[in-house]
C-alpha cells in the first residue's frame, strides 16, 4: 500500500518502513523553531528537564518577531531571556533587530526549512513550510523544550485530505482566496487532526510565495500541516537558499486519502472572511456592496507580507490616496522583502498613498503593537485570523482578504473590490 | 485521579485569543496569566469560578495559536478539567504535555448545563453529573498519551526517558 507525503516523511524520520494513520511515532526533527512568545516558557521547561545543551545549534532558530522592536519592559525582558539562552546554547539562527523578519517568511527565505523535512515550531503557523514539501507543524513550548533537548518529537500519524484545484484563476484571485474558499467550504475544524495536501493544475501554476500563503492557513481549518508536492518551482526556489542537503518526498500514486475534494476554481472571486471566523467567507462582489466602512487596513504578516503580496497591493495603490478616515499600515515581512520593496519603488507608492510603513514584525496581526484597534473599529487585514479581539479591543472587527482587496478597501474607505479602483 | 466541581458551559471554537488575549502574552507567569483567563469570552468568569470548577465546551476548543499560555492560564486559575466535544490539535497536545486534564466527550457536553455539579474520574474517563444523576464516558486516550499523562506531563516523561530523574 502506498503512502501519502505526510506518512512518508514521518516514516523516514522515525526509522520505519511504513506508518499508518493513528499510529504514534517518535521522530527525528530536521529543524526546530521558537519565537519571543513561546521560547521563554520553553527555556523554563528545558531547565526543568535538566538538559545542558541543545541537540544541534545549527538546527534551531529563535526568532524574536512578535513584540519587537520591544514593545514594553516585559517584552524586553522576555527577549533578553531568550537572547541570553540562545548565546549560551550556541544557537546559530537567532534573529532580532536588523535581522528579524516574521518567522515563517524568514525561515523559507533563508533556506533553513526544506523539502522532505520534518519541522516543528512553537507557533501555529509553522505549517507554512508545507508549501515547500516539508511536514511542518505547530506545537507548544513544552514540545519545543523537549525538541531542543533531544531533537525529537512525538506525532500521531494524521490521515490526509487531498484537495485538487482545477480550472483557471480569474483576475485578482490569489492563493489567499484559494485557501479562504477551502476553509469556507470545509469549516474551521474541517481538517481537524488531519494533514491537508494541495494539488492540481492551479497549484502547479501558483508561485512558491502564494503556495506559502495557502499552507500558512492550513491550521485555520484545524489541519496539522498543509503539504504541496515539491516540483520544479520548489526546487528552483530552494536551490540557491538551502543551507544543508535535503531529500524531496512525494505521495505514492496508490496512497490512501481519507477524502479527496475537487474544486473547479474558474468561477471563484476574491473572498473576504467576516468576523469572527476565517470560515465566514463572502465573495467580494457581494461584500463590496454591503457598504462596510473601515478604520484601518493592515497589509503584512506571515500570510501576505511577502514581496509578491506587496506588489499586488502596490498595483492598486499606485497613484491613489488612502481614504481620509483610514489608517493604512504596511509591514514587509522580512529585511529582504523590505529592501526589495524599497529598491523597486513599492515603498514609495505606499508612502505617496499615505501609508505608515513599519519594520518587519508581527505587530498588528495579533494585536501586539503598532496598530491596535479601539472598540467598535473595523479593519481589513491580509493576515490569517479574525477571532474576537485578535487585533485589539474585543469589540473590534477584523475582515480577512487578499492584498488587492485590502488595498482597494484602503482607498475607498470601505470593503471594496480592486476592480472599483482599477477601472 | 478524581475531581469535583461546577460546570461552566461555552460554545464551539473557543479560541486561544479569547482564552488568553495576546495583550497579556508579554509574560509567561502562570499566576498572572490566570488573572485574565477567558477574559474576552466571559469577563466575569474569573470572579465567578471556584477552584475545582470544570469548563465544558463544544467543538474545536483551543483553536488558533500555539500559545501554551492558554492551557497554563486555565490550569493556574484552578480549573480542574476541560471537557469538550473536540479539541484543536495544538491545544490537545499542550494540555497533555503540561498536565491539564482534558476529556473528549461529545455526549456529556450535550447533556451538561452551566451550574451542574460534576465528578470526573480521569483515569476511567468517566463523568458523573451529580445534579442530573447521569453518567457519561469520554473517548479513551491512546496508550502512549496515557503514559505521558501518568508521568505527569511531557517534561517528566522525557526526564525518565533520558534517565535524568
Ligand atoms: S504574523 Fe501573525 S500569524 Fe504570523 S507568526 Fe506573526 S503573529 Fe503569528
Amino acid at each position: 500500500m502506498g503512502m501519502t507525503m505526510a506518512e512518508k516523511i514521518l516514516a523516514l524520520h522515525s526509522g520505519r518502513e511504513e506508518v499508518k494513520p493513528g499510529e504514534i511515532v517518535m521522530a527525528k526533527l530536521d529543524f526546530v523553531l521558537g519565537n519571543d512568545v513561546t521560547t521563554p516558557l520553553a527555556i523554563k521547561k528545558f531547565r526543568e528537564l535538566g538538559a545542558k545543551e541543545v541537540f544541534e545549534g545549527e538546527r534551531v532558530a529563535i526568532v524574536l518577531d512578535h513584540f519587537t522592536p520591544n514593545k514594553d519592559i516585559k517584552a524586553a525582558e522576555q527577549c533578553k531571556f531568550s537572547r541570553e539562552f540562545s548565546r549560551e546554547m550556541g544557537i546559530k539562527w537567532f534573529f532580532e533587530g536588523g535581522n528579524v523578519g516574521v518567522e515563517h517568511c524568514l525561515l523559507p527565505e533563508l533556506g533553513l526549512v526544506l523539502p522532505g523535512d520534518l519541522v516543528i515550531g512553537a507557533d501555529s503557523h509553522t505549517c507554512t513550510y508545507g508549501a515547500l514539501g516539508a511536514f511542518a507543524t505547530g506545537v507548544g513550548s513544552t514540545d519545543l523544550a523537549v525538541a531542543m533537548a533531544t531533537g525529537e518529537a512525538w506525532f500521531r500519524v494524521p490521515e490526509t485530505i487531498k484537495f485538487v484545484y482545477e480550472g483557471e484563476l480569474a483576475p485578482f484571485v490569489t492563493g489567499k482566496d484559494l485557501i479562504l474558499h477551502t476553509i469556507g467550504d470545509i469549516g474551521v475544524n474541517g481538517a481537524l487532526y488531519k494533514a491537508m495536501e494541495f494539488s492540481g493544475e492551479v497549484i502547479e501554476k501558483l508561485s512558491v510565495e502564494q503556495r506559502m500563503t495557502m499552507s500558512n492557513m492550513a491550521i485555520e481549518a484545524g489541519g496539522k500541516t498543509g503539504l504541496i508536492e515539491p516540483d520544479k518551482k520548489t526546487l528552483e526556489y530552494v536551490k540557491e537558499r538551502a543551507k544543508r542537503p535535503f531529500t524531496p518526498v512525494k505521495s505514492d500514486e496508490d496512497a490512501e486519502y481519507s477524502k479527496v475534494i475537487e474544486y473547479d476554481v474558474t468561477p471563484w472571486e476574491p473572498v473576504v472572511a467576516f468576523p469572527h471566523l476565517p470560515e465566514k467567507t463572502i465573495p467580494i462582489s457581494k461584500a463590496a456592496k454591503m457598504g462596510i466602512r473601515i478604520d484601518q487596513v493592515f497589509i503584512g504578516s506571515c500570510t501576505n507580507g511577502r514581496y509578491e503580496d506587496l506588489k499586488m497591493a502596490a498595483e492598486v495603490l499606485e497613484g491613489q490616496k488612502v481614504a481620509d478616515w483610514v489608517r493604512l499600515i504596511v509591514i514587509p515581512c522580512s529585511r529582504t522583502v523590505y529592501y526589495r520593496a524599497m529598491k523597486e519603488g513599492l515603498l514609495e507608492i505606499f508612502h505617496e498613498a499615505g501609508a505608515v510603513i513599519g519594520p518587519p514584525t508581527c505587530g498588528p496581526c495579533l494585536g501586539g503593537h503598532m496598530g491596535i484597534l479601539a472598540s467598535g473599529e473595523r479593519a481589513v487585514s491580509t493576515s490569517n485570523r479574525n477571532f474576537v479581539g485578535r487585533m485589539g479591543h474585543p469589540a473590534s472587527e477584523v475582515y480577512l482578504a487578499n492584498p488587492y482587496v485590502a488595498a482597494a478597501s484602503a482607498v475607498l474607505g470601505r470593503i471594496a473590490s480592486p476592480e472599483e479602483v482599477l477601472k | 485521579m478524581r475531581v469535583k466541581g461546577r460546570a461552566w458551559k461555552y460554545g464551539d471554537h473557543v479560541d486561544t485569543d479569547v482564552i488568553i488575549p495576546a495583550r497579556y502574552l508579554n509574560t509567561s507567569d502562570p499566576a498572572e496569566l490566570a488573572q485574565h483567563v477567558l477574559e474576552d469570552l466571559d469577563p466575569e468568569f474569573r470572579k465567578k469560578m471556584k477552584p475545582g470548577d470544570i469548563i465544558v465546551a463544544g467543538e474545536n476548543f483551543g483553536s488558533g495559536s500555539s500559545r501554551e499560555h492558554a492551557p497554563l492560564a486555565i490550569k493556574a486559575s484552578g480549573v480542574s478539567c476541560v471537557i469538550a466535544k473536540s479539541f484543536a490539535r495544538i491545544f490537545y497536545r499542550n494540555a497533555i504535555n503540561i498536565g491539564l486534564p482534558i476529556l473528549e466527550a461529545p455526549e456529556a457536553v450535550e447533556r451538561i448545563d452551566t451550574g451542574d455539579e460534576l465528578e470526573v474520574d480521569f483515569s476511567k474517563g468517566e463523568i458523573k453529573n451529580l445534579t442530573k444523576g447521569e453518567t457519561y464516558t469520554a473517548k479513551p486516550f491512546p496508550e502512549f498519551v496515557m503514559e505521558i499523562i501518568r508521568a505527569g506531563g511531557l517534561v517528566e516523561y522525557t526526564k525518565r526517558r533520558l534517565g535524568n530523574v
